[in-house]
């Protein structure tokens, strides 16, 4: 019986590893992401507030001006390190539409903390028109949202290796992954070959990220590397904003499960011990 | 076995109650003196697991309600707002979406685990049936809950499975309407997937209610198959069981734990993580985990059905496949009577034990291809793994009983458990009858 | 049960003691979030920062109503005659007396003349009507409590003065309401 319960439980394991989240291994991308050390990663990851405030600044001096960041507020700043004062000054740079006024017309304000952030575009057609046609997606959910297949085995060992640092690498690896296609390869009008890219050989952004683009003040190495893990971790804290606490609740949790159950095993092994003669 | 009742209330009020009320009586028969075989082993603690899951998710359903909305343009939002900015609801919700995932990874279990030791055969049949449409209201509500948040996959996922309904010959189209409420997957569709995932559950539950009451008339099975026929072989509920499941439940919460905190997504697709958009689908439509055997059963059939050398098509290919995933989950309420075997646990079965196990590697696998393309290589393997499935059921089952010799069985629960040092080896029979 | 001597009586109680007070501990585990999400949420919060209300149109003698967290206040620009009144009244017409000077404020360097209470009656919260009767302003038309300028209660059901939110003059127009500290 012993045998056959862990023949069972093992089975049981591959029953639900063998199936999840497996898509079909597409012919894209065309080069796995390559995979990152980050800070939040492991069952105590935290996030690093410097980087973070770094990745703000590409975001806000880079990519805003085509991705918006539609469900985080500028409160939400508050995670970063930001004080209040600092945090109103960032949101009043942006004018937002409120109203109707007492006259019924709506107007323009500065931003306050309890506004969403405001998007680069009034709506997605207006986003994708300026931008022959591509929408940029926005970014609050996309560290979550790309994913690429991890593929059998390895997406077994990724529940033991608590690995879930899947879309920040891939984002780190396509930012910083542009290349010039292979002989051979013609990419279309307007599209910029990326092997790292999930739907295609190419993409319609080009490469945002270059060296000395954005001014750092804290001495942190102005390249290409660096702007592209900050944005990352900034766009892994913007997906999942309560990832540290979810992590130290579950420490905690499972650690009292833990203790719970081996009091629950003496307590059953006591309580049976009664049976046996 | 409903013996006789044991109760004895000592208070003024326990006695008052009991003769207007008996429910403390009831409790106490199901759950304190309710006597269980003694030899019962760790799979037969996944009916309790489960009762507490569907609790589990019965009650942080309804609190995620609280903050969700079913409207087409908001629910999206609404859901990641209840992880953003409600006190707990990241956990809250984390804890409703990998429940479900939990909760079929135990239902699962629960099924193997009654095929194996032929919890469906007389005088449980009921008993069975009761479990597997209890199986059949799970998946429409994970169905129709995966719906709710509206990303991508709920959206194409809906779009999928209503489709499966346009197959009805001649009145399909316009059941697919009704079922949507419109001519399209829409806020109406969602509207009415929110009210029917929030009623479904209770009827489960009244279900559970009904597949207990079966389960403590007839007594539960045990690993020997053998019936319980003395006193000696049983004991009671509280506090033997009630400890043990408890155990069990508290090492199922620790794996449920480490995905809620840990790898939330993990169970997930990474697409459901961008909201509906009906102009654009997603390039691999999967459903989730515990639907993946069914859903390669449906892609098996690629062909249609008709007269050979005319040609008459009977059933196209798009009715063939809905009605051999329907058909997998039927033939579910059959198993009592395909079965022909006169043994009933499957430790004194060594053929039908081999094909068992064949049987769950074989669904394992379906549930692989579930998740490859449909194209290449894994077409045929689908179409060969779904006739594994159904020869299982139709042939394995009904013509091993005749030809099977079933090893010796133990006389009595007590001479399988005693006669052998305690140790739990029930592979090794004590007495033949 | 066989026997036990004292000593494994002793552990084994103390071993259901414990898994019993673990099995307490994650009741309460469980039901605290259940509990705890019911509160207002951070958006709802963030959405409750304090107004700034223009005062400067607002003519002596006006009453104009505010919204705050969802409840609605009134801010009333009293006449110097409505000043009077009201500090002349006596203790003995009120229920939950306080001088009218607690209620009546006004900016630095300004004039004492405004008057700023929630408009939820103290009953059971419906928005009073104005009236003018023996001295009374307000009168709640659920179950007739009357209140004066000043929203304090001097008849009916309600038992105490509609209450003053926190709030800070941050100029001779501006009056904010949700806090007391100015600037923030």
């Amino acid at each position: 019986m012993k045998s056959t319960f862990i023949k069972i439980a093992a089975v049981a394991t591959l029953a639900c590893t063998f199936a999840v989240g497996s898509v079909s291994a597409a012919d894209y991308p065309k080069k796995k992401p390559r995979e990152q050390s980050w800070s939040f990663s492991g069952p105590l990851g935290k996030f690093d507030k410097g980087q973070l405030q770094r990745g703000l600044q590409v975001y806000t001096e880079v990519c805003s001006a085509c991705h918006s960041l539609n469900l985080l507020s500028y409160r939400n700043l508050a995670d970063l390190g930001y004080s209040d004062d600092q945090i109103k000054n960032y949101a009043a740079e942006y004018e937002v539409q409120d109203g109707p006024n007492d006259d019924g017309e709506m107007f323009e304000r500065p931003a306050r903390p309890a506004d969403r952030f405001k998007g680069p575009y009034a709506n997605d057609k207006e986003a994708a028109a300026a931008n022959n046609g591509a929408l940029p997606p926005d970014f609050s959910l996309l560290a979550k949202a790309r994913a690429p297949e991890r593929g059998f085995p390895t997406f077994i060992f990724d529940i033991f290796t608590m690995y879930a640092e899947n879309g920040p690498d891939y984002i780190h690896s396509l930012l910083t992954g542009y290349q010039d296609p292979p002989e051979g390869t013609e990419v279309g009008d307007g599209l910029h070959y990326n092997p790292y890219f999930a739907a295609g050989e190419a993409l319609a952004m080009g490469p945002p990220l270059s060296d000395e683009l954005v001014d750092y003040t804290d001495g942190s190495p102005m390249t290409v590397e660096q702007y592209s893990k900050d944005v990352t971790a900034f766009m892994a804290w913007a997906a999942d904003p309560q990832l540290e606490e979810r992590k130290q609740r579950g420490f905690i949790v499972i650690l009292f499960l833990l203790v719970f159950a081996g009091l629950l095993y003496f307590t059953k092994k006591k309580v049976w011990s009664d049976l046996s003669h | 076995m409903s013996g006789h009742s044991t109760y004895n209330p000592t208070s003024g009020f326990g006695k008052w109650m009991d003769a207007r009320l008996p429910l403390a009586r009831l409790m106490h028969d199901s759950f304190v003196s309710y006597p269980v075989p003694r030899n019962l082993n760790a799979f037969y603690t996944f009916g309790g697991i489960l009762m507490i899951m569907l609790v589990s998710q019965i009650i942080t359903g309804i609190v995620i309600a609280m903050h969700y909305v079913p409207d087409a343009n908001v629910a999206f939002e609404s859901v990641h707002l209840l992880r953003r900015d409600v006190s707990y609801g990241g956990t809250l919700q984390s804890w409703h979406a990998v429940g479900a995932s939990l909760f079929f990874f135990a239902v699962y279990i629960h099924i193997f685990r009654g095929l194996y030791y032929g919890s469906y055969k007389a005088p449980r049949e009921i008993l069975w049936i009761l479990g597997v449409v209890i199986f059949l209201l799970m998946m429409a509500t994970a169905f129709m809950g995966y719906v709710l948040p509206w990303g991508q996959m709920s959206f194409w996922g809906a779009q999928v499975i209503t489709g499966f309904f346009s197959a009805i010959p001649l009145v399909g189209e316009t059941v697919r309407e009704y079922l949507l409420g419109g001519y399209s997957v829409g806020n109406a569709t969602l509207n009415r997937f929110f009210s029917l995932h929030y009623l479904l559950p209770f009827m489960i539950a009244g279900i559970v209610i009904l597949h207990v009451w079966a389960l403590h008339v007839t007594g539960q099975t045990n690993p020997t198959g053998v019936e319980v026929k003395s006193k000696q072989d049983v004991i009671p509920f509280t506090p033997y069981a009630t400890v043990k499941d408890a155990l069990a439940l508290v090492v199922f919460m620790i794996i449920m734990a480490y995905f809620v905190f840990y790898m939330p997504d993990y169970l997930g697709h990474a697409d459901n993580y961008i909201p509906a958009n009906s102009n654009v689908t997603p390039a691999h439509i999967v459903p989730e985990w515990y639907f993946l055997p069914f859903y390669a059963i449906l892609r098996a059939v690629d062909f249609n059905i008709g007269i050979p050398f005319t040609e008459i098509v009977l059933i196209d290919s798009k009715l063939g496949g809905v009605l051999a995933m329907f058909g997998s989950i039927a033939i579910l309420f059959l198993v009592p009577w395909l079965d022909t075997s006169s043994v009933r646990s499957s430790n004194y079965r060594p053929t039908y034990k081999v094909f068992f196990w064949l049987f769950v590697v074989n669904s394992i696998f379906l549930g692989y291809l579930g998740s490859r393309p449909a194209a290449g290589i894994w077409i045929p393997l689908m179409k060969g793994s779904t006739f594994l499935y159904f020869a299982h059921f139709l042939l394995v089952m009904p013509l091993l009983g005749f030809f099977e010799k079933p090893l010796p069985r133990p006389a009595s629960i007590t001479d399988a458990v005693l006669g052998k040092d305690g140790k739990e080896t029930a592979a090794a029979p004590v007495a033949a009858e | 049960m066989s026997d036990h001597n004292s000593g494994d009586a002793t552990r084994r109680d103390f071993l259901y003691i414990a898994t019993g007070a673990a099995g307490v501990a994650a009741v309460g585990g469980i039901v605290w979030p259940l509990v705890s999400q019911m509160g207002p949420n951070e958006r709802e919060k963030a959405a409750g920062a304090p107004i700034e209300v223009n005062i400067g149109d607002i003519e002596e003698g006006r009453v104009i109503t505010v919204t705050w967290r969802g409840n609605k206040y009134f801010i009333r620009h009293l006449t110097a005659d409505e000043v009077e009144a009201a500090g002349a009244k006596e203790q003995s017409d009120f229920r939950d007396f306080v001088a009218a000077a607690d209620r009546i404020t006004g900016p630095e360097g300004g004039d004492a003349v405004w008057s700023v209470y929630g408009a939820n009656c103290t009953h059971l919260g419906c928005i009073p009507t104005e009236v003018k009767e023996n001295g009374d302003t307000w009168n709640c038309p659920c179950h007739g409590s009357r209140f004066d300028v000043t929203g304090r209660v001097t008849k009916g059901p309600a038992p105490v003065n509609l209450p003053q939110p926190p709030m800070v003059f941050a100029s001779e127009e501006t009056l904010i309401i949700g806090t007391d500290k100015a600037g923030a």
